[in-house]
């Protein structure tokens, strides 16, 4: 059974389209990621599927029920964390996990197994207000409560914005035993190395679906030939580059530039190019295209087309 | 390395109580440079972020930014530096001109050099339409652009950026380290803060602190030779776990 279908599902804002023909469909048991930029419309997304907000147009069905008619049922079945910290911050720890359990009609003893490997790291804090824990333990918290009636489908907006990296890791590491309790997690972020954590992806930007599929293979549709070039010096190596006559595309990618050349290939006058405007210590490389440079590859056609 | 020192800490200890928030801290940021300040949460980053930017004084330890020292000479350190941060930096129902005039106006500049500061900004961003629509008004990528302009308006020495490009798309975050890449090509320092192990690959060095001390200090190559890591984030996750979990 297919867990989420969406058909040509629209969504205006007064004069912004913020979710612009989105058509797409989530498998049981996968984590399914959302990845994109501020303003691409991913927490308007969630909304529709967690019912709070109705679509203009199109259709979606979330665990076989139509997200306009069925939203009753599938409040029940569906856990929802949103990208704003959203317990009770005077409420302690084990106060807000047993309130979640009530509204959801069910028992925090119950459901332990499921948020057993989360909640465990937050139990020795269980007296503390939830407003006084950091950020790492607050996700945690919040992620526990999701979990505590047992959804069937999991929806996570921007769990790990602000995050830092040890905490983000053990959260994704999390998320993957879900997989065990065939619960179905959908999540979004605007970072792309997290895309790899996840089974499949959908690139997405300003209310376009660019690409869905598993990250390896958006990553393989790179449809040209990546290298990488390094210099001490990256900012003239970058403005030299601009200026020779066979490139492609110039982007700064970390500790080195990544580039293409409109014949997929450069000869001896780059590194002669490069020397004649005084960079003399520049390594040229071939490369593998990661997910943001097929990211990259999708925003340009976007914008030549 | 480039020659002059713009920020010099020397044995910097920061206590509230008994609580140790910055623990012998020991580094020199030089000019021009782009020096990624890193650690997990709590390990003391925004403690030592305060007392750089002259908000708070050391306990004991010599801090010096742009030749001032911050614990005692705290408002010439804050004249001369800059500071953006992702979630806030601009008044968003002002215009752009007018938030402008007010950060000028804030760091004292006359009203002339305010005038020939925004008529440079406002042609290198090619903004000039732009320049009397509210900020809300703009889509974020521009925003970023002129937050950052903006905060080297009163021509800093250093500029503190914190996640400068958290949650932009690929391109815009681009065009925005082109940014950071040609200012500090200019000579002015940029110290980076972040979460982000991505964004820390482009600094020119890093430093990783954990419980209060700095724990690696290297450019992202050599740290990565030295932990035998592909990239930043593995060296992080190696190094910055904390021993025990603080809440």
């Amino acid at each position: 059974m297919k867990i989420i279908e969406s058909w040509r599902i629209c969504k205006k804002y007064g004069e912004v389209q913020a979710l612009d023909d989105l058509s797409f469909s989530v498998n049981e048991s996968e984590i399914f990621g959302f990845i994109g930029p501020d303003g691409a419309g991913k927490t308007t997304l969630f909304r529709i599927i967690t019912t709070l907000l109705l679509p203009d147009e199109g259709k979606m069905r979330v665990l076989g029920l139509d997200v306009v008619k069925g939203f009753k049922e599938l409040r029940r079945k569906t856990g929802y964390m949103p990208g704003r910290f959203s317990l009770y911050s005077d409420l302690t720890v084990q106060e807000n996990l047993e309130f979640y359990a009530t509204v959801f009609g069910t028992t925090v003893k119950e459901n332990y197994d499921l948020i057993a490997d989360i909640y465990s790291h937050i139990e020795p804090f269980k007296k503390r207000t939830a407003g006084k824990l950091s950020g790492g333990m607050k996700q945690k918290l919040a992620l526990s409560c999701a979990l505590i009636h047992k959804p069937s489908l999991l929806v996570l907006d921007e769990p790990t914005t602000g995050i830092d990296a040890v905490s983000r890791s053990e959260f994704w590491d999390l998320l993957g035993k879900l997989r065990q309790h065939r619960i179905t997690v959908v999540v979004s972020t605007p970072y792309m190395d997290e895309a790899m954590r996840c089974d499949r992806v959908a690139l997405i930007q300003n209310g376009k679906i660019l690409s869905v599929d598993e990250p390896d293979k958006i990553r393989q549709g790179f449809s040209r030939k990546l290298f990488t070039l390094r210099s001490a010096d990256k900012y003239s190596l970058i403005t030299a580059l601009r200026k020779y006559p066979g490139i492609l595309t110039t982007y700064p990618f970390g500790e080195t530039v990544h580039v293409t050349f409109s014949g997929d290939s450069y000869d001896d006058s780059l590194l002669r190019h490069l020397e004649g405007l005084g960079i003399k210590d520049a390594v040229i490389s071939e490369a593998e295209a990661g997910i943001e440079d097929r990211f990259l590859e999708l925003m340009e056609k976007g914008v030549t087309e | 390395m480039k020659g002059n020192i713009v920020i010099s800490v020397r044995n910097l200890v920061k206590k509230f109580g008994s609580f140790t928030a910055n623990d012998d801290l020991t580094f020199d940021v030089f000019e021009g440079e782009i020096f990624g300040f890193l650690g997990a949460n709590g390990a003391g980053k925004t403690t030592a972020l305060r007392i750089l930017s002259g908000l708070s004084a050391p306990t004991s330890g010599e801090v010096m930014v742009a030749g001032y020292d911050a614990g005692k000479e705290s408002e010439m350190v804050k004249r001369n530096i800059g500071y953006m941060c992702q979630k806030f930096s601009l008044y968003e129902d002002l215009t752009v001109r007018e938030n402008i005039m007010l950060y000028g106006g804030i760091y004292g500049m006359s009203r002339q050099l305010i005038r020939e500061q925004e008529q440079k900004l406002l042609d290198k961003l090619d903004f000039k339409e732009f320049r009397n629509r509210v900020i809300s008004d703009l889509p974020l990528g521009l925003r970023q652009k002129l937050a950052f302009s903006v905060a080297l308006l009163h021509q800093p020495k250093i500029i503190f950026l914190d996640e400068p490009t958290g949650g932009v798309d690929p391109i815009t975050r681009r065009q925005f380290w082109e940014m950071i890449y040609e200012t500090a090509a200019a000579g002015i320092t940029i110290f980076v803060t972040t979460h982000y192990m991505d964004e820390a690959e482009y600094c020119d060095r890093v430093s990783i602190m954990n419980e209060g001390r700095i724990v690696a200090l290297d450019t992202p190559e050599n740290l990565k030779n030295q932990y035998n890591a592909l990239n930043i984030e593995e060296v992080f996750i190696r190094i910055a776990r904390p021993l025990k979990q603080t809440v």
